[in-house]
């Protein structure tokens, strides 16, 4: 497996956008994964299933803006270089 | 008698031929500026004046003068967004050795088992710099590690005639990717078990950098002595490189304070651990079998 920066690049572009696409209402809730379900109070240490929440909702709201652009520019490179 | 004439016309020939335009052997700069264009500028404080003086074209001054500015704001932007990013304080840290630690911690690293105390020192909750303390992770040997593993693996691959220069770089951005993506599963983990640790980036990549060392040793061992050798070295170098990794993340992760947290973070702690140091000689294997085939 030979990596180079830009496979680097590519792979967590497509991890950060499996991470967009995953629906709060549809699909969220149903598995239990929701962002109002997690929120257990601030006494104890949160578990790992109300971090990784945390940290998917952190990562959507975050980065929704940057992906529409850097999608838009990897789509536009490699629409004309392949 | 012939041959002397002729070489007789031939030097008179030379003679008045040479003296207009023979080419010298090398640039006479001692006087005139204007003799050579391009050429050497006096030091001092004639610079400006011979400046002037070589383009004497006041357009080109200020285009001179112009891009140097701009050079100098560049240099200024970097600077600050540099900083923006990355802590050049606490980057200075993680540089400040000396060759005495230097060569110990190398000792430690290729033989772990009889060092007694792998507590970090602070003074005043501050951590000492690595020249002080045996313990502190550094950036240096990792650095140096990476680049000398690049050359390495160049002479390996010229050694069995499989060397061109693409597989170089492609072997130093394996290498490096792999670290990234080890430093970057160790922050999800530490951040998913919620330890609250001083375990910066830095010292995450430090620690992940130190397999280089191993990776290095393992190769040498397998170019000089053959295949068994390879094997020999890097079980070697993998036990070695485990047990100074859990020892040091065990006591590191811990905090100044050792607080310890609740019981499901220390287990959760424990495993990241146990991972991080199993998968150490996985990725040895890896990055450095195809070098000694």
């Amino acid at each position: 497996m030979a990596f180079t920066l830009y496979s680097l690049l590519q792979a967590a572009l497509l991890c950060v956008n499996a991470i967009a696409v995953l629906h709060e209402e549809r699909f969220l809730k149903n598995i239990g994964w929701g962002t109002d379900q997690g929120i257990g109070g601030f006494g104890e240490e949160p578990g790992i299933k109300s971090q990784l929440m945390n940290l998917i909702r952190s990562v959507r709201t975050v980065m929704r803006v940057p992906l529409i652009i850097v999608n838009s520019v990897t789509i536009v490179l490699l629409l004309l270089f392949g | 008698m012939a041959y002397h004439s002729g070489y007789g016309a031939h030097g008179s020939k030379h003679r008045t031929r040479a003296a207009p335009d023979s080419p010298p052997l090398f640039d006479d700069t001692s006087g005139g500026y204007s003799s050579h264009p391009g050429g050497y500028p006096a030091p001092g404080a004639d610079v400006a004046f011979s400046v002037n003086h070589l383009l004497g074209d006041p357009v080109a001054n200020m285009a001179m003068a112009y891009g140097s500015s701009i050079a100098s704001q560049g240099k200024d932007i970097v600077h600050k967004e540099l900083h923006r990013f990355v802590s050049v304080n606490k980057l200075k840290y993680f540089f400040a050795v000396d060759t005495a630690y230097v060569a110990k911690k190398l000792g430690l690293l290729v033989f772990p088992y009889t060092h007694q105390n792998w507590k970090m020192q602070y003074s005043h909750d501050v951590p000492l710099p690595p020249r002080k303390d045996l313990n502190a992770p550094d950036l240096y040997i990792p650095t140096m590690a990476f680049i000398t593993y690049v050359l390495l693996a160049g002479t390996a691959l010229g050694i069995q005639k499989r060397f061109s220069p693409e597989v170089l770089g492609l072997c130093a951005s394996t290498a490096l990717v792999w670290v990234f993506m080890e430093v970057l599963a160790l922050l999800l983990g530490l951040y998913l078990a919620t330890v609250r640790s001083e375990l910066s980036t830095f010292h995450l990549l430090a620690y992940s950098g130190y397999k280089y060392v191993g990776m290095i040793l393992s190769v040498i061992t397998g170019l000089l002595f053959g295949s068994d050798g390879y094997y020999v070295a890097l079980a070697w170098t993998s036990s070695a490189l485990m047990y100074f990794i859990v020892r040091s993340l065990r006591t590191a992760a811990l905090g100044p304070d050792s607080m310890g947290g609740p019981a499901p973070g220390q287990r959760l702690q424990l495993y990241l651990t146990l991972g991080a140091a199993a998968f150490q000689p996985l990725i040895i294997y890896w990055l450095t079998f195809h070098l000694v085939r």
